[in-house]
């Protein structure tokens, strides 16, 4: 089980995942051989799964993010199958998300520019199959991003 | 900035697993440890790799519920868009906001430990924004991130 000590470890990593066992053990005030051992114990006990990478698709040269928000039709009974195998075969989707609500499934869409995204909307999407329903929200701008936990 | 397919590699094999030294990555792709680890800096300092984060395993912490918020603002104008965005990004359990454009104006991840839990954060948080029109909720059952255009 996780105490205060294990919950302040996880804070400090939060914050800065490069942040070197030496200075997570001076903030926490706690020894380095302690702070080590109880990363080793979160790691064994699937807690800490390790790092992920940031991409920034903008630098990349895609200046275009749109949230596609689908509604199905549930008659269908392999709908959300069928549909979702669909979706991963489009390279320009960077995430799938399935949802409990108005919403059923969110793709994340990246485009070089809107001209790409049209085509990419005709082509690729608007032919993904059982689609009831179908909005668009553009991204304009990311103003939080952190992902932590409120450990 | 251009980058050419070995850039393409480094960050999809970063992607799929960014424990990965430079040694690793460069034996696979077969390049030397030192070229290897100047394209990987080179993708840092331009911003294309963003950043890394602490993959921990939410359910085990105690947080099993994720909502995605779709927030219209019931007054516009400049003002009240950034009295808003100062507020929700304060919000501890509020791990992403979105400025977008369609239905919403803004899209939050919320993280959450249970329903009720989420209930207390938009009660006492989310309904007491500033500017908060209409709020939408769809709690998140699944969440694939794709290789994109890396893939």
């Amino acid at each position: 089980m996780l105490d205060d000590t294990d919950r302040r470890i996880l804070r400090q990593m939060q914050s800065d995942p490069a942040m070197a066992v030496s200075e997570i053990a001076e903030r926490c005030g706690l020894r380095a051989a302690t702070v080590s051992r109880r990363i080793e114990r979160l790691r064994d006990g699937d807690i800490l799964r390790g790092h992920r990478v940031d991409i920034d698709w903008q630098k990349l040269g895609y200046s275009v993010e749109v949230s596609l928000r689908f509604t199905l039709d549930k008659t269908q009974p392999r709908a959300f199958d069928e549909f979702l195998a669909g979706a991963r075969q489009i390279p320009e989707v960077v995430a799938i998300q399935t949802f409990l609500g108005r919403v059923d499934v969110r793709l994340s869409v990246i485009a070089t520019d809107i001209a790409d995204y049209q085509r990419l909307y005709r082509d690729k999407i608007l032919t993904l199959p059982h689609i009831a329903e179908l909005e668009a929200l553009m991204h304009v701008a990311t103003i939080k991003t952190a992902e932590t936990l409120p450990l | 900035m251009t980058v050419d397919p070995l850039d393409l590699a480094i960050l999809r094999e970063l992607s799929q697993d960014a424990s990965q030294t430079a040694g690793q990555i460069g034996e696979k792709l077969g390049l030397s440890q030192p070229a290897t680890w100047r394209r990987i800096k080179r993708l840092s300092d331009a911003g294309v790799l963003a950043g890394r984060r602490l993959e921990l395993n939410a359910e085990a912490l105690g947080f099993g519920v994720v909502v995605f918020l779709g927030i219209k603002l019931a007054t516009k104008g400049r003002v009240s868009l950034e009295d808003f965005e100062r507020a929700v990004t304060a919000i501890p359990e509020v791990q992403t906001v979105q400025h977008v454009l369609g239905l919403y104006d803004y899209r939050l991840r919320v993280v959450a430990r249970d329903l009720s839990d989420f209930e207390r954060v938009l009660r006492r948080r989310v309904m007491t924004l500033p500017g908060v029109g209409n709020v939408e909720a769809n709690v998140l059952l699944s969440e694939e991130r794709r290789l994109g255009p890396l893939g």
